[in-house]
């Protein structure tokens, strides 16, 4: 039986399905006999597809077009050289 | 609306790499639409200063624009920039604040005092109990809270959707350390954020 230290070691693995077969059935029998772990694997499942959902920034335009224009001095500088 | 969905078709993005390595501008523009807003995104994340990202974002693409015949075509065109971005970024935050925190091979904590305080279920959907913009300001939030060598971990690892080996590869770091590193940043976050999720008169002693 795992302890609940030793649980948390392989939460990062178990929840990207890192783990091999043997240690994942023994991290899932812990959290089926300890309710506390059951949350914390829970929620921190949840908290990592809550920022998976986070929406791509739209560039603001000024960024983007000091960008291009600073793209563009560059190209140019190249072709001279 | 400057950015548009990226199109993770490879060999559709190797065709633009080569034009723009042929000195195809069009090329590289279309490189730049489909992938600054990540890199912009990324860099406020690690920055945490808009002035700085939108440095970052120039300065990323300006190298990779300069260094185009370097890249190998081993990687995708996306981890290449993602690279070069991170250690623009790395390099504002050194500058901006000798922050002893910001070198990524200091000597941290591998997990031995990893925090679980907050012991509760959540509300069944945050997305449903706050607006998208409530939502992202609150996330953005709790990353700002992390030290920066969880923060830059796991933005690329949870946000971006790097992978461990890609993560270990753009911030010059082992295996092992990104995933000590992601872990304590789940944890951290997790904490944070179950304190505004939870459900209402739910915690520890609920299970005792």
């Amino acid at each position: 039986m795992l302890t609940c230290k030793e649980f948390l070691q392989e939460l990062t693995d178990y929840l990207d399905e890192k783990t091999d077969a043997e240690l994942r059935a023994k991290l899932e029998r812990h959290i089926t006999e300890c309710p506390n772990c059951w949350v914390v694997c829970d929620t921190t499942k949840k908290t990592i597809q809550v920022f998976k959902g986070m929406k791509e920034y739209a560039v603001p335009s000024d960024v983007h077009e000091r960008l291009m224009a600073a793209v563009e001095r560059k190209c140019a500088a190249k072709k001279v050289r | 609306m400057a950015t548009q969905e990226p199109v993770t078709d490879v060999s559709e993005e190797t065709a633009l790499v080569q034009l723009a390595r042929s000195g195809d501008l069009k090329a590289f523009s279309d490189l730049i639409k489909r992938y600054e807003g990540k890199i912009f995104r990324l860099a406020l994340h690690i920055t945490q200063n808009r002035e700085d990202a939108e440095d970052v974002l120039q300065e990323a693409f300006l190298k990779a624009y300069e260094h185009l015949d370097q890249f190998q075509g081993n990687s995708k065109f996306y981890t290449w920039i993602v690279r070069i971005a991170v250690n623009q970024a790395l390099m504002k935050l050194r500058k901006r604040k000798s922050d002893r925190a910001v070198s990524m091979d200091e000597g941290i904590d591998t997990g031995e005092d990893t925090v679980t305080r907050e012991i509760a279920t959540w509300d069944e959907n945050p997305e449903q109990k706050y607006s998208r913009e409530e939502l992202n300001s609150i996330l953005d939030d709790a990353i700002q809270g992390l030290a920066p060598t969880y923060r830059t971990v796991f933005v690329l690892r949870d946000v971006e959707e790097l992978s461990t080996e890609e993560t270990a590869e753009a911030l010059g770091l082992s295996i092992p350390a990104v995933k000590s590193r992601l872990l304590r940043a789940r944890l951290q976050l997790r904490e944070k954020l179950t304190r505004l999720f939870k459900r209402k008169g739910d915690d520890a002693f609920a299970y005792m």
